[in-house]
């Protein structure tokens, strides 16, 4: 068997080993679901007003001004593709936290001792990671649409690069999330190492425009991933100006990607413990 | 190194596993100092040793896990070093912590062992029926293995280690934690593979399981092979024998102790060791010399060495033997005695 033949047939069983689990034990998934739905609820129906209201005018949402239900809307619509990236970060901290869990357990030393496709392991907790995250957008972006997220003018391209960028984003965090996994000693310092793939989209361009920001800190909200990727996902979905975002979006994909792609298969060749 | 006893027809040349000068560090602390092995095919070899000797490296570097710092081996006639995937598809590991995902059923547990060893989906899942039954786990086949017992666990971690028939197994400590019945079962299940040809590299601390299960057995303490041989000629390393008289009145053990003098004393139990091989012709001998001297005991037990005796000899602290063991330090035979 060739050795491409071998690493696809041996990360296709290690797939569907880990998306076994997922679907036997689905609480974890959920639960990190919870916070940005929650978010999302939260900042349309309770502060929505006072958002929508003080960052009207700074140019960030498209139809300021109006009666209220006209600018929720319109908040809903600026809220939905940052809480689209924000889903992504939260599962994929289940993903750091299966990780260390599943390096702690004896099948990963025996599976080692087998010869299998070296990478399979990861690769397959990278793929099924990809699946449900995109199960997790399907969820999160069904309510918003259900509290009224409507796209504006997107065309069948926009939307296949809008999805394009969501599948890229997801696989670049998801690679580093595997590495924060193999290098927490246990799944709850997994859990904490992850913390920035939560932190980083709440201090992003999500709830309010950059330049709504204090001066000093709008370098933080801009020089990192999800700004970016959030702006190209707003401008495919709503016509906004994406200007080089969009490319800048990628770069940071194939970067975090890669780097997360090596540093995780040195962590996982290393001898074991 | 004297020949082993050796199954029949086996290739008596070939070893299975051999290693050369295997060292292993972990910061200052030295785990193994250079170890020699050459284990025939077709054998059972059992590594003894006490918690921390070693044994758990030993087996983790033989199967690839973990790399030696120096020395080099070779296992199923490849390279260890140079051509670790050779090894791995020789071998079948059988870890001291169960190696079972405990997330899915135990037939899944199987079925995804067939996978990885790339069987056909047909041929994959009799292997996986027929093992589930060998060990008697079709009944749980279907609930989560993290329901299961320890010795189901264990049954089912070996079941698993055997979907892909390797010809070199490694079990380490596969019988710790295991209640005696269950640990009796895993002795048949470990014979059964034996009489299938299978070489098997086993690491214990049962001193027993060794003697029960193994051809030859070398005894590693604080990383260096101190012995190895068969378990006869384990025993004959070291002189253990004795028999032992009880007194429950303490006069009649002082008197008796007075009139032997040569004897190790145990003062607490009022009891009496004199240095004996256990065979038929010391023993009368012996029991005359008593009854010149008038004693009699009121309980006489005749220990033959064992591999307790041969373990407590040579690991551990000289002076921190077992309470249930000492050694005869008379140097005077039973015969000079008894004349």
């Amino acid at each position: 068997m060739s050795t491409l033949s071998l690493a696809v047939r041996d990360s296709n069983t290690m797939l569907r080993r880990n998306l076994l689990h997922a679907r036997r034990y689905p609480s974890l998934t959920l639960n990190l679901l919870l916070t940005p739905v929650m978010l999302l609820l939260l900042f349309v129906y309770i502060f929505g007003g006072a958002m929508s209201a003080g960052i009207g005018s700074s140019g960030g949402i498209g139809s300021a001004g109006g009666g209220g239900g006209a600018d929720r809307a319109a908040y809903i619509a600026y809220l939905v593709p940052g809480i689209l990236l924000m889903t992504i970060g939260s599962t994929t901290i289940g993903t750091a936290v299966s990780v260390s869990m599943d390096m702690n357990e004896g099948i990963i030393a025996r599976f080692r001792t087998m010869a299998i496709h070296r990478g399979s392991v990861l690769v397959g907790h990278v793929v099924g990671s990809v699946m449900q995250v995109l199960a997790s957008l399907l969820l999160v972006g069904g309510v918003g649409v259900a509290i009224g997220f409507r796209s504006t003018d997107a065309t069948a391209l926009e939307w296949l690069a809008a999805f394009g960028l969501l599948v890229l984003f997801a696989l670049a965090l998801t690679w580093i999330a595997v590495g924060m996994g193999l290098s927490s000693p246990n799944p709850e310092a997994a859990s904490n190492t992850a913390m920035p793939l939560i932190f980083l989209p709440l201090i992003s361009s999500t709830f309010v425009p950059i330049d709504a920001m204090p001066g000093w800190f709008q370098p933080i909200a801009q020089y990192q991933p999800f700004t970016p990727a959030i702006e190209t996902l707003r401008g495919l979905l709503l016509g906004t100006e994406i200007g080089n975002n969009g490319w800048i979006a990628v770069a940071w994909c194939v970067a975090l990607a890669a780097l997360g792609y090596r540093w995780s298969r040195s962590l996982f060749d290393r001898d074991s413990k | 190194m004297p020949s082993s006893v050796m199954p029949t027809s086996s290739n008596i040349t070939s070893a299975a596993i051999a290693a050369q000068g295997l060292r292993k560090a972990y910061g200052d602390k030295t785990v193994l100092d250079g170890i020699d092995l050459r284990i025939p095919a077709g054998s059972v070899f059992a590594l003894l040793g006490p918690n921390g000797a070693g044994k758990t490296t030993a087996v983790k570097i033989l199967s690839t896990l973990i790399s030696a710092d120096d020395g080099q081996a070779q296992v199923g006639g490849h390279d260890l070093a140079t051509d670790p995937q050779a090894v791995r598809a020789a071998i079948g590991v059988t870890g001291q912590f169960s190696a079972v995902d405990g997330l899915i059923t135990g037939e899944e547990n199987m079925l995804l062992m067939a996978d990885l060893h790339h069987l056909p989906r047909d041929e994959g899942r009799k292997v996986a029926a027929e093992l589930l039954e060998r060990f008697d786990l079709t009944d749980a086949a279907k609930k989560p293995a993290s329901t299961y017992s320890g010795g189901m666990k264990r049954r089912l971690d070996l079941a698993m280690t055997l979907v892909g028939n390797p010809r070199i197994i490694f079990l380490d400590e596969p019988t710790t934690g295991l209640d005696p019945r269950s640990r009796h079962n895993m002795w048949g299940i470990i014979r059964g593979l034996v009489a299938d040809g299978v070489t098997v590299f086993l690491t214990t601390q049962y001193l027993e399981e060794a003697d029960e299960l193994a051809d030859r057995i070398a005894v590693l303490n604080d990383g260096k092979l101190v012995a190895e041989g068969s378990a006869e000629e384990l025993k004959r390393l070291i002189p253990g024998g004795h028999v032992r008289l009880r007194f429950t009145d303490p006069d009649a053990y002082q008197s008796a102790a007075t009139a032997l003098r040569e004897v190790t004393r145990d003062d607490e139990a009022l009891a009496l060791q004199i240095p004996s091989d256990g065979s038929q012709r010391e023993l009368r001998s012996t029991l005359d010399w008593l009854d010149s001297l008038g004693i009699e005991a009121d309980e006489l037990t005749v220990h033959t060495p064992d591999l307790d005796d041969v373990f407590f000899a040579l690991t551990g602290p000289t002076s921190g033997t077992s309470p249930a063991y000492h050694p005869a330090n008379t140097t005077d035979s039973p015969k000079e005695n008894a004349r």
